[in-house]
């Protein structure tokens, strides 16, 4: 759950993929540097490793993963730095023999690379380390008993609001959403919005949010679903009214992922991430606070979604004893690295929690406060088993309801079609 | 075909002619279907590589099921062709296609033919005008559209577009959030027409020029001036380059991508209003889902209407109709 990325594809790389699958796989095939040493041993070990990284914005990342890298004494590890867009990148890139050995994945692995047998099982990698990994973020890379990613680095969304802002109205940071309403209503004044959720509403970051905060969730513990019901319908149909009442921020120049709304004083309150704390901590010093998404209806929490870039082992790597080798030895013993890949560039929560004590930037003020929301309100951005087409008619339906006024329990029903229909592929 | 036809003509004849050397001395050089493979294999090896065998390779995949792979064993049939047609996102994208090519190929037409009549009946600063029209067909689909959504058509009081609406008294308009109205539209066409004007401007101008003078002197002498010239000489007499620019217009309204994507793309993915279909494939078969099976189906019914459309299009106008 990094910052998203907009990959900007051309017209004709979209027409040689659609048309030309097979055109991309051989292009992955022979394209580039694949990280991979053609066979021999050019380290000091036995063999080489590939491992993709996708590009992280913060300057020095790029070298620290290349450093960690270096000093693995086993194998030669080679690191690709992919920029672009790099989901499909990977995903092309592992139908193919030459793809990575280890990558990171968002929230681990699909549920089709676990099922179409791309990635192997990493069970057996955490060992008496299992317990200090955050249950929840393992679950949502564990199918049938099986893990199959190690998680980074965690991220996640929270709300931020301008203190001296909610001082100056008198209004006192919401925990319900009548009271975000109500807020969002007596903070806007003249070009300062009260709340920002995104250029669209909040229609496309919003969907988990509010199921937990309605006290519910996308899928049952059995993989059923979940979402429609008249609470979640309800409160989309109070985002609905939210999106027309003036009172949110609409057409920013940056979306909820960049700090640039909130901090350029065009709204009082927006969702966003941790990520963007150092920025948000050079623009507005103190005068930051930070929320869990409010509580719904009566029987209704707070909530918060997070998620972790978790290294993968490829089926298709060369050596999969050796790749499961570098990154156990990586992410799950080297906690000096992980500490310093969380804290040192960008802003993360390190993956074990005995390392979130002794990050100094989680130690005060809103960030050791967002790291604690983890916890206490925390929820893995979506299932295992809530699929991309799931995913795409749930933000779908959002935005409908959300933005151009659908009837949320129609809207709702028809998604559910789609999930009932999806869930029985892995029945 | 016919440079190797000419070519073995040419061969035979001097095979047959009085200096014929020995056949035994004939060197291998002179054999012309190796400079035919010579010339035409690269670019027919490219062809095979990057078009036909991906076509084929597509095809294929339709009838399977095939997540997260391009060698799948799962024979499905029809499954994937029926799921995509009962798929209400993919029938609505067709039908933004269909709604978008509708209007941007006769707004497109009119407005580069009207550009150039002007331009071929103005005297002073011809080569100026053209130039201008024509230089924004060298501006990158991306960059434009980049330009349109961050510069002229964002939210905020400072944009472009609602400094405007400023200095008449109209609030600000967050164009690319708000859905009713479905002012997105607005900002999508204008980037295209500024984007492709240009460019049919030239070739209708190509084809003015061609007209010949006499037309028109006669015309005149029977009174025919003005909208009658227009209607009875110029736009008759640019048939062929008509056919050919609605032609391309829609071919290129049906490829719409680029200019969609990133005007309209956010960090939640792709909203469901303005959707083409190649953004809807795009998502299915090579984005997050990896459903290469789906995808290709998809890809195959909307080669077919693509092909349908330029049929009727092609009966409608006369393509490739002999000019007698």
């Amino acid at each position: 759950m990094s910052r998203p990325t907009l990959p900007n594809p051309s017209r004709r790389q979209v027409f040689a993929g659609v048309g030309s699958v097979a055109a991309a796989a051989a292009l992955a095939a022979c394209g580039g540097n694949t990280g991979r040493s053609g066979g021999g041993s050019s380290g000091g070990g036995s063999g080489s490793i590939a491992q993709w990284y996708h590009q992280y914005g913060e300057p020095g990342t790029e070298q620290a993963v290349k450093k960690y890298a270096a000093a693995y004494k086993d194998a030669k590890v080679n690191v690709t730095w992919v920029p672009g867009d790099y989901d499909k990148k990977s995903a092309a890139a592992l139908l193919t023999s030459s793809g990575p050995d280890v990558f990171e994945y968002g929230n681990g692995p699909t549920i089709d690379m676990i099922t179409g047998k791309q990635v192997v099982d990493l069970t057996d990698l955490l060992g008496d380390a299992k317990s200090d990994f955050t249950p929840a973020m393992l679950a949502r890379m564990t199918y049938q008993g099986k893990l199959y990613g190690i998680p980074q680095v965690v991220d996640l969304q929270l709300m931020v609001y301008r203190k001296s802002l909610l001082a100056k109205a008198g209004v006192k940071p919401p925990t319900t959403l009548d009271e975000l309403i109500d807020a969002a209503g007596k903070l806007t004044s003249g070009k300062v919005k009260g709340l920002f959720l995104g250029n669209d509403g909040g229609a496309g970051v919003l969907g988990g949010p509010v199921l937990w905060s309605t006290g519910h969730d996308y899928l049952t513990k059995d993989n059923k679903p979940a979402f429609n019901n008249p609470e979640v319908a309800g409160a989309l149909a109070t985002l609905q009214k939210l999106f027309r009442s003036g009172n949110l921020l609409l057409g920013a120049p940056t979306d909820w992922s960049d700090p640039g709304a909130i901090s350029q004083g065009l709204c009082a309150m927006q969702w966003t991430g941790l990520w963007t704390f150092p920025q948000l901590k050079q623009a507005l010093g103190d005068d930051f606070g930070v929320l869990p998404f409010p509580a719904i209806g009566s029987s209704g929490k707070q909530s918060i979604p997070f998620g972790a870039y978790a290294s993968c082992v490829s089926a298709k790597a060369k050596d999969v004893e050796a790749a499961k080798k570098f990154v156990k030895w990586l992410w799950v013993d080297q906690t000096d690295d992980q500490l310093d890949f969380a804290q040192s560039y960008g802003f993360h929560v390190p993956s074990r929690t005995s390392l979130i004590a002794k990050a100094d930037k989680l130690k005060s003020g809103p960030a050791a406060e967002a790291a604690g929301f983890i916890a206490k309100y925390g929820h893995p951005q979506t299932p295992l088993l809530w699929t991309p087409t799931s995913s795409t008619a749930f933000t779908d339906a959002m935005d409908k309801i959300i933005r151009s006024g659908a009837n949320p329990a129609k809207t709702l029903a028809s998604v559910e079609a789609t999930v009932k229909n999806e869930m029985k592929r892995f029945a | 075909m016919s440079a190797p036809a000419a070519a073995s003509d040419s061969a035979g004849a001097a095979r047959s002619g009085p200096a014929r050397p020995a056949p035994s001395r004939r060197r291998w050089t002179d054999n012309p279907h190796l400079w035919f493979w010579v010339f035409v294999g690269p670019f027919f090896l490219g062809l095979a590589i990057f078009v036909l065998i991906p076509i084929g390779w597509s095809i294929w995949l339709s009838f399977y099921n095939a997540h997260n792979t391009v060698t799948p064993t799962e024979f499905v049939g029809f499954d994937n062709y029926r799921a995509m047609l009962g798929d209400p996102a993919f029938r609505s994208s067709l039908v933004t296609f269909v709604v978008f090519a509708a209007f941007i190929v006769p707004t497109t037409f009119v407005i580069s033919l009207g550009l150039a009549v002007l331009l071929e009946a103005t005297s002073w600063g011809r080569a100026f005008f053209r130039s201008v029209f024509f230089l924004p067909v060298a501006c990158s689909y991306v960059v434009a559209a980049l330009i349109w959504r961050h510069g002229i058509f964002t939210g905020i009081s400072s944009g472009l577009a609602n400094t405007v609406l400023g200095w008449v008294g109209l609030d600000p308009v967050p164009w690319l959030s708000v859905v009713h109205p479905p002012w997105y539209w607005l900002v999508i066409t204008t980037v295209r027409l500024w984007l492709q004007v240009g460019f049919y401007m030239v070739l209708f101008l190509a084809a003015l020029q061609r007209i010949p003078r006499h037309l028109y002197e006669a015309a005149a002498l029977d009174g025919a001036t003005g909208w009658k010239a227009f209607r009875y000489i110029t736009f008759p007499q640019l048939r062929t380059t008509s056919t050919a620019v609605l032609m391309l217009l829609l071919v290129n309204a049906f490829q719409a991508f680029d200019e969609f994507y990133n005007i309209l793309a956010t960090p939640g993915g792709y909203p469901p209003y303005a959707r083409p279909p190649l953004i809807y494939l795009y998502n299915i078969a090579l984005g997050s889902v990896q459903d290469f099976g789906n995808g290709s189906a998809g890809a195959v019914i909307l080669t077919l209407l693509i092909a349908v459309f330029a049929l009727v299009q092609g009966k409608l106008t006369g393509l490739g109709r002999s000019e007698s």
